[in-house]
């Protein structure tokens, strides 16, 4: 049988331990059995898009290791896997060595809701949630590794869910890393929107695929006193989302 | 002493430094928010209508692409051939290496032709140039003629996007300009409808097109096989700028070079709809040579100054891609900074994504790191932009240059220092995370954290932090949980 490595991404180790157990559950659900490695750190991106290129080379080098006996890595982000699958590889020049064992370990990393549709084929996650749930398209997932229809089409068969589409789901929330807080005025416009257009649906909670963008977004909703819940999608399709 | 390469070093002027400060001023600004909001809806609704009637659009940018790469790999072979077509029709190619070059040949020319008046069009070229007062000093009145030009050009401000300089405006504030303004000419009364705005300020222009003595352009693309120029107006103005003083100057950078009228005919497909989601421009026009002895009008010289001004600097680096852009403000539109601050805050004439590649290589990175960090890299410009420039990319390999050049401000550059020797060590890693769940736990109340100190303060500055409830995925997976 295929072996998956999950990687559970720095987000989510420190602050929403619960996506990591959801997404676990998740591709047992699938039929894979994932393993996560003890010795997991971060995939570098906060030194990649700092400008800290041998820094990131060096995050690259390590997790490339890491993960060399697994068939899969899975991570529940589009944006720490947006970072492996398609920014690892330009980090290497053509004839660069070490660029070997990264380009392998890019080729088999996923976004989660990516893996489990187009990989594990996986019809129906079997779960329920009650009521109107929004869906916001995380940046890095969208448009690095085309991460659209994939959530929506799982979500589609959990039970007694009704899938509410934002205005501009597309746009992005003002997350953006070391953005939110060098910026924090601009930042906080973007996301201002963002939780408008969110209010504007009737839904009672908002899913999306990215820790980041959820610290975010919730945290906006929050300082507005909104009761309006923030979930992980892999929480939800996990049936954890209550 | 003078630097052996001063006299190519590109110049600029921004104050791109000032970003943030912009920033929270442009977000403050009630009037110029509603125009964003409407103006973000807008173009990007237009764009997406205009290319969705044209199945061939992914093709035609593909295409684009291409003809740009192969021209800015042979850049000196198709320059030439343009020159010799150029001096073939009886016009005269003038190269300017950087601003003051280029605003010394165009002084000169103006004063060659005794100019007392000059008329422009749009021409970013010229704004990145600071040509006006360059002029002005000279005692030469110029007159922008583009509308939106010549409304920012009465305001003494810059330009709030590359294609529409003066969206950001209400019909309110430019019937307060216009009343300011043209009092001059004896226009006293107030207008204030839209249409009349616009019937005003072509009666007041329509003058200044018959009394000047220079016409001023920019190009939109030089054709190699031709040395024609190619302009793309939506007012006519350009034509009047070209046709009726007696002298035509247009003034470009040097990327903007396509080999044959066939290549030019996909970015005129391109061009019009990435800006506006128009199907074409409403004028379009080639200018070859001066006026020959069987036409019936036209100008007695033309002339166009070639700009460097760092151009060339990005050739052959990891910003190559950059000079393939044909300036339609696609990602301007599409950019969710942009949509939220305007242009005017990014301190330079060239703002947006596209302004945060261009910018720090004509202003240095010293003056415009800003700009390339401002950015969430989403994705969106590159989604958009018509010749498929990836523009996030180019923007992280300027925060490379930067960090490389210990640029980086400290705090930020020790941060990632010590990230990087943490996540080495995936022991003290795993401490580090368990301690930072705990302490923040520490901080909440009711589960949420309402301030942080330091530089995590911008955090807390706009929004609140739900703290973690358990122990960190680490700690708890190695007891065995496992779902």
């Amino acid at each position: 049988m295929a072996k998956v490595g999950l990687f559970v991404t720095c987000i989510v180790n420190t602050m929403r331990p619960e996506i990591g157990f959801a997404s676990l559950k998740l591709l047992e659900r699938a039929g894979f059995e994932a393993e996560v490695p003890r010795d997991q750190t971060c995939c570098g991106q906060p030194n990649m898009n700092g400008g800290d290129k041998a820094g990131a080379k060096e995050f690259a080098c390590r997790l490339a290791k890491l993960y060399a006996s697994y068939d899969y890595v899975v991570a529940p982000s589009g944006s720490c896997a947006g970072t492996i699958r398609t920014h690892y590889p330009d980090l290497f020049d053509e004839d660069d060595p070490d660029g070997v064992p990264v380009k392998e370990l890019a080729a088999k990393t996923w976004e989660l809701t990516s893996f489990l549709t187009e990989v594990a084929g996986l019809a129906d996650v079997e779960a329920s949630f009650d009521g109107a749930l929004a869906y916001h398209d995380s940046c890095a997932g969208l448009r690095e590794l085309k991460v659209k229809q994939q959530p929506r089409a799982l979500l589609k068969t959990v039970r007694g869910l009704e899938l509410k589409e934002l205005p501009d789901a597309e746009v992005c929330c003002g997350f953006g890393g070391l953005f939110c807080v060098k910026y924090p005025d601009v930042s906080g416009e973007m996301v201002r929107k963002k939780v408008a257009d969110i209010e504007a649906t009737d839904a009672k909670a908002v899913a999306m695929g990215d820790a980041g963008c959820m610290l975010n977004i919730e945290g906006a909703l929050a300082r507005k006193g909104s009761d309006i819940k923030v979930w992980h999608v892999a929480e939800v399709l996990a049936g954890l989302a209550k | 002493m003078t630097s052996p390469n001063e006299w190519h070093t590109p110049e600029m002027h921004v104050t791109s430094e000032r970003f943030s400060e912009n920033a929270r001023h442009a977000l403050d600004d009630k009037v110029l928010q509603g125009g964003l909001f409407i103006f973000a809806k807008g173009f990007t609704a237009l764009r997406e209508i205009g290319i969705s009637q044209v199945p061939e659009f992914g093709d035609m940018r593909d295409r684009a692409r291409d003809v740009k790469d192969h021209v800015l790999a042979n850049l000196g072979d198709y320059l030439e051939q343009f020159e010799e077509r150029v001096i073939a029709n009886g016009g005269r190619v003038h190269w300017a290496r950087n601003a003051t070059e280029a605003n010394e040949i165009i002084a000169r020319l103006c004063a060659e032709a005794n100019a007392k008046t000059v008329v422009k069009s749009k021409s970013m070229v010229t704004e990145e140039l600071e040509l006006n007062p360059h002029l002005e000093k000279q005692g030469i009145e110029v007159f922008e003629s583009d509308l939106g030009e010549y409304i920012i050009q009465l305001r003494k401000e810059k330009p709030f996007h590359i294609v529409g300089p003066a969206l950001h405006l209400t019909k309110e504030q430019v019937s307060d300009t216009f009343y300011e303004a043209h009092k001059r000419y004896g226009r006293t009364e107030k207008v204030t409808e839209k249409e009349a705005l616009v019937r005003e300020a072509r009666i007041v222009l329509r003058e200044r097109f018959k009394q000047a003595d220079v016409g001023i352009t920019g190009a939109n693309f030089l054709v190699a096989e031709t040395g024609s120029i190619a302009l793309v107006t939506n007012e006519g103005n350009a034509d009047l700028s070209a046709t009726l003083p007696r002298h035509h100057i247009a003034v470009t950078g040097i990327e903007k070079i396509v080999p044959t009228l066939e290549d030019l005919g996909v970015f005129l497909r391109l061009l019009p709809r990435s800006a506006l989601g128009l199907d074409t421009a409403n004028y379009l026009s080639l200018y070859t040579g001066p006026k020959r002895d069987s036409d019936p009008d036209g100008p007695e010289t033309f002339d166009i100054v070639l700009v460097d001004n760092g151009r060339s600097d990005m050739l052959g680096n990891e910003f190559q891609d950059m000079l393939r852009c044909i300036r339609c403000g696609a990602c301007l539109n599409g950019c969710p900074v942009f949509t939220s601050v305007g242009g005017q805050a990014y301190g330079s004439v060239y703002s947006g994504p596209m302004g945060a590649v261009w910018t720090p290589a004509l202003a240095g990175i010293t003056h415009a790191a800003n700009l390339p960090n401002a950015s969430t890299f989403c994705g969106k410009c590159e989604e958009v932009c018509p010749v498929r420039i990836p523009l996030p990319n180019l923007m992280r390999h300027w925060r490379e240059r930067e960090f490389e050049r210990h640029y980086t401000p400290a705090g930020q550059r020790w941060g990632m220092g010590a990230w990087r020797w943490i996540a080495a060590r995936p022991a003290v890693y795993r401490l580090v995370s368990s301690m930072g769940g705990r302490i923040l736990r520490a901080m909440a109340a009711r589960g949420w954290v309402k301030k942080l100190p330091g530089f995590a303060g911008g955090w807390t500055e706009m929004r609140d932090l739900k703290a973690p409830e358990g122990g960190s995925f680490l700690d708890q997976y190695a007891k065995g949980r496992r779902s």
